[in-house]
C-alpha cells in the first residue's frame, strides 16, 4: 500500500507570529501540523501492518524541512517538498491547485490529510484536491482499513449518532480525526535514519505551473484583519475531590445540553 | 564558527521536550510524593534511544553524540531532577565504565541491553569512608582459583548509589592488592543483581530527588567468575575516574535543566503576580533576578555543550567538563533560590514546583566531585601544582 500525506508545516503551536498583510509567519520554527501527525500515524500503522510505503507531501518555505525531518523520524518513506518563491502568499485554491498537480505526478492507492491546520484552519484543501483529481473523498475517518478485495479502502466516519462505514475504491482522499490514536514520538535512531532518507525538492516549473496562477497576487480570498484571541477569562476551576467534582462538571455541562 | 544546533540535535530536542511535557510532567508530583521510583516512564524510554544516546549502534546505543545526550538530560531535568539523574547515573555511569573498558563479550553481555534500556545499570565508587577520597576504597576482592581463570570475592559496601535497587547491572570498585609504594590496588567488576552475597542496604530518605532511588550496596562473600573484572587487574580507579570526567557533563546538564525551569517558572509568575498595582516583573528588583538567571544559565549551557563538543571531537575535555560542572551547578543554586525569592510564600510552598528545582538542584554541587573537587581538579589544571 503506497500512501501520500498531506503535511503542512506550521508554526510551532504557542509561537505564531504575524507578519506582513496579516500572513502568518512560516519563516523558522515549524512542525508538522498537528492533526496532520494523527494521520501520518495511521498511514505508518497501515503500511507496517500491510506492507507498503508513506511519502510525504509538503508545500511549504524552506523552513517547512524540519517539520518534513520530523515526519521522515517518525518512519515515514520519503519527503516531496514543494517550494517555490512565486508561493508565498496562496491562498487555499492556489494550495490545492498545487498539491493537486504533485500528487499527479506520485503513484499512490491512498492520499492522507489532516482534519484542518492550526495556523489557517480552513479545512478546505483536502477536499479540493480530491475533487479536483476526481477522487473519493471519505472524511472524518476514525478509522482506516484497506477491503477485504486489496482495492477499496474502508473508513468508519464519525457522526452525530456513531459512525458509519464508508467504502470507496482506490485511489481515494482520506481525511482523519484525532480518534485515529495519538501520532508516535520519532525515535532516536530514526532521527538518525531520516538524515539519509531521499527529499525530492520540486518548484512550480517542476509541476507545469504558471507563477501567475499562485501566490499573493493571484489569491482568490484576502485576510482583512487579524488579531490575537482575547485572553481566556472566567475558567471555573474546581478543586473538590474527584467525585463531586466529576458530578459538578457533568452538572455545569448538562446545564447547558452539552451532555 | 556556527553556534546553531545540527537539524537532528534540534529534533531531538523538541521531541524530548514534547515528550516530557505531555507524557512525564503529569505524574511527576505523585511520584515525588511517594517517593516512588517512575519504573513506567522509565521503561519508555528505552525504546525510545534514551537510555544509550551517546554510545555506537553495536553496543546497543542510539549512535548520537554527547552532545544529544547533554540535550536530553537537560530537557528531562526541566521536568523532573528525579529522572534526569536516573538517566545520566544509567547512561554516563552505568555504562560508560563498559563502553570505556569493557571486552566484546562483556559489551555483548551486559552494555548492549543497557545502553537498549532493557537493564538499568549503576556505578558503585563511593563508600561510607571514601567519598572525595574515592581512592580510600576498602571494599576488597579477593582470587581465588577455580575452573577458567578462576573468581573474585567481594566484602564491603558502598553507599549512595543511585539507582540501587532498581538497576540489574551494577560496576563497582575494590581494592584488589597494594602497589609498590603502599598504594590500594584498585580494580572494576561487573556484578548482577541476585548474585548471592550482594544484596541492597539501607535506601536514603533525600532532601531532594525523592522519585530517585540512592542507596547502599551490601557485599558479603559475593562470588563473581574473573571474567566480571573490567578493564585490567589495578585499572579500575583510573576507569572509574574517565567516566566521572564523563559523567560531569551531564550532571552540568542536569543543572542547566533545572535552573532553566525555575526560569520559566519565574518568568511566568513574574508577569502575572501583581503587587502595589502592577506585575511583580516590573521592578527592577525583580527583573535583575531574573536577568540574572537568564545570563548565567545561557553561560552554563554554553560550556557545558562545549564540554560535550569536545569530547565528541575526541579532544581533551577534563577539564572543561570540570569547568561546566562546577559552573552550571552553582548557577542552578542561584537561579532556582531565586525562582523561590521571586514566588514569595507561593515559591516556599509545594504547590508551585519551584521548592523542588531548589531541592533538587543542591545535588549538582555535590554529587560525581564536590565544587571543591572540582575546584582542586581546576586548580590543579590551571596551576600545574599539587593543589590539595
Ligand atoms: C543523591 C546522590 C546520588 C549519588 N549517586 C552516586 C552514585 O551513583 N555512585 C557513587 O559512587 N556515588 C554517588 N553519590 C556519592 C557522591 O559522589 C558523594 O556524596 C560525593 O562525592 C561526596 O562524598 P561524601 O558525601 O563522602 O562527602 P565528603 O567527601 O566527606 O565531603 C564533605 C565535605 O568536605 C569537602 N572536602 C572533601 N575533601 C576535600 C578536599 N580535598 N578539599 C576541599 N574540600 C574537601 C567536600 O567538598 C564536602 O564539602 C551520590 C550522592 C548523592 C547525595
Amino acid at each position: 500500500m503506497r500512501i501520500v500525506v498531506l503535511v503542512k508545516a506550521v508554526p510551532i503551536v504557542g509561537n505564531e507570529r504575524l507578519g506582513d498583510g496579516f500572513r502568518v509567519d512560516r519563516g523558522s520554527g515549524l512542525e508538522p501540523n498537528g492533526n496532520d501527525e494523527y494521520v501520518l500515524e495511521a498511514a505508518l500503522k497501515l503500511t507496517e501492518a500491510h506492507g507498503g510505503e508513506v511519502t510525504l507531501l509538503t508545500m511549504g518555505p524552506a523552513a517547512a524541512a524540519d517539520a518534513l525531518r520530523k515526519g521522515l523520524a517518525m518512519g515515514a518513506t520519503r519527503a516531496v517538498h514543494v517550494s517555490d518563491e512565486a508561493l508565498a502568499g496562496s491562498c487555499a485554491r492556489a494550495t490545492a491547485e498545487v498539491l493537486a498537480a504533485a500528487l499527479r505526478r506520485l503513484e499512490y492507492d491512498l492520499a492522507f490529510a489532516g482534519a484542518d491546520t492550526s495556523d489557517g484552519q480552513g479545512g478546505i484543501v483536502a477536499a479540493a484536491i480530491a475533487a479536483r483529481l476526481g477522487l473519493p473523498y471519505l472524511s472524518y475517518a476514525a478509522h482506516i482499513e484497506p477491503g477485504a478485495d486489496g482495492a477499496t479502502v474502508r473508513v468508519h466516519r464519525l457522526s452525530p449518532a456513531g459512525y458509519d462505514v464508508l467504502e470507496a475504491p482506490m485511489p481515494a482522499l482520506v481525511m482523519g480525526t484525532q480518534v485515529l490514536g495519538e501520532p508516535r514520538y520519532p525515535s532516536l535512531r530514526g532521527i538518525m535514519q531520516a538524515r539519509g532518507k531521499e527529499t525530492l525538492t520540486w518548484s512550480l516549473a517542476d509541476l507545469g505551473i504558471d507563477p501567475a496562477r499562485v501566490g499573493a497576487a493571484a489569491a482568490t480570498t484576502r485576510v482583512l484583519t487579524a488579531a490575537p484571541p482575547p485572553p481566556r477569562a472566567g475558567a471555573t476551576i474546581i478543586r473538590d475531590a474527584p467525585d463531586v467534582a466529576v458530578e459538578r462538571i457533568v452538572d455545569f455541562l448538562a446545564a447547558r445540553s452539552l451532555v | 564558527m556556527d553556534l546553531d544546533l545540527p537539524p537532528e540535535h534540534e529534533l531531538l530536542r523538541r521531541t524530548i521536550r514534547d515528550f516530557a511535557a505531555n507524557e512525564v510532567e503529569p505524574v511527576v508530583e505523585e511520584h515525588e510524593r511517594n517517593r516512588r521510583f517512575p519504573t513506567d516512564v522509565v521503561a519508555r524510554l528505552g525504546p525510545m534511544g534514551l537510555l544509550g544516546i551517546p554510545y555506537p549502534e553495536e553496543e546497543g546505543g542510539a549512535g548520537l553524540d554527547t552532545l544529544a545526550y547533554a540535550i536530553a538530560v537537560e530537557e528531562l531535568s526541566r521536568v523532573w531532577g528525579s529522572l534526569g539523574i536516573i538517566v545520566a547515573a544509567h547512561t554516563s555511569l552505568g555504562c560508560g565504565p563498559l563502553h570505556l573498558a569493557g571486552t566484546p563479550e562483556q559489551k555483548e553481555r551486559f552494555l548492549v541491553p543497557m545502553a537498549q534500556g532493557r537493564v538499568l545499570g549503576a556505578y558503585g565508587l563511593t563508600e561510607p569512608e571514601a567519598g572525595s577520597d574515592s581512592g580510600g576504597t576498602r571494599t576488597a576482592a579477593r582470587h581465588e582459583d577455580g575452573p577458567g581463570a578462576g573468581s573474585w570475592v567481594i566484602d564491603g559496601r558502598k553507599r549512595f548509589i543511585t539507582n540501587a535497587g532498581q538497576a540489574g547491572t551494577y560496576v563497582i570498585t575494590a581494592r584488589t592488592g597494594a602497589r609498590h609504594d603502599g598504594s590500594p590496588e584498585i580494580s572494576a567488576f561487573i556484578v548482577e543483581a541476585g548474585t548471592p552475597g550482594f544484596t541492597v542496604g539501607r535506601l536514603e530518605e533525600k532532601m531532594g530527588l525523592h522519585a530517585s532511588a540512592t542507596g547502599e550496596l551490601l557485599f558479603e562473600r559475593c562470588r563473581v567468575p574473573a571474567e566480571q573484572m573490567l578493564g585490567g587487574r589495578g585499572d579500575g580507579w583510573k576507569t572509574f575516574l574517565k567516566t566521572l570526567d564523563g559523567g560531569r557533563i551531564s550532571i552540568g546538564a542536569m543543572a542547566v535543566g533545572l535552573a532553566q525551569a525555575a526560569l520559566d517558572a519565574s518568568v511566568a509568575y513574574a508577569r502575572e503576580r501583581r503587587q502595589f498595582g502592577r506585575p511583580i516583573g516590573t521592578f527592577q528588583g525583580v527583573a535583575f533576578m531574573i536577568a540574572d538567571m537568564a545570563t548565567e544559565i545561557d553561560a552554563a549551557r554554553a560550556m557545558v555543550w562545549r564540554a560535550a563538543w569536545l569530547k565528541d571531537q575526541g579532544r581533551d575535555y577534563a577539564l572543561a567538563a570540570a569547568e561546566a560542572k562546577l559552573f552550571a551547578s552553582e548557577v542552578a543554586q542561584r537561579a532556582t533560590n531565586d525562582g523561590v525569592q521571586i514566588h514569595g510564600g507561593y515559591g516556599y510552598v509545594e504547590e508551585y514546583k519551584v521548592e523542588r528545582f531548589l531541592r533538587d538542584a543542591k545535588l549538582t554541587e555535590i554529587g560525581e566531585g564536590t565544587s571543591q573537587i572540582q575546584r582542586l581538579v581546576i586548580g590543579r589544571r590551571v596551576l600545574g601544582l599539587k593543589v590539595v
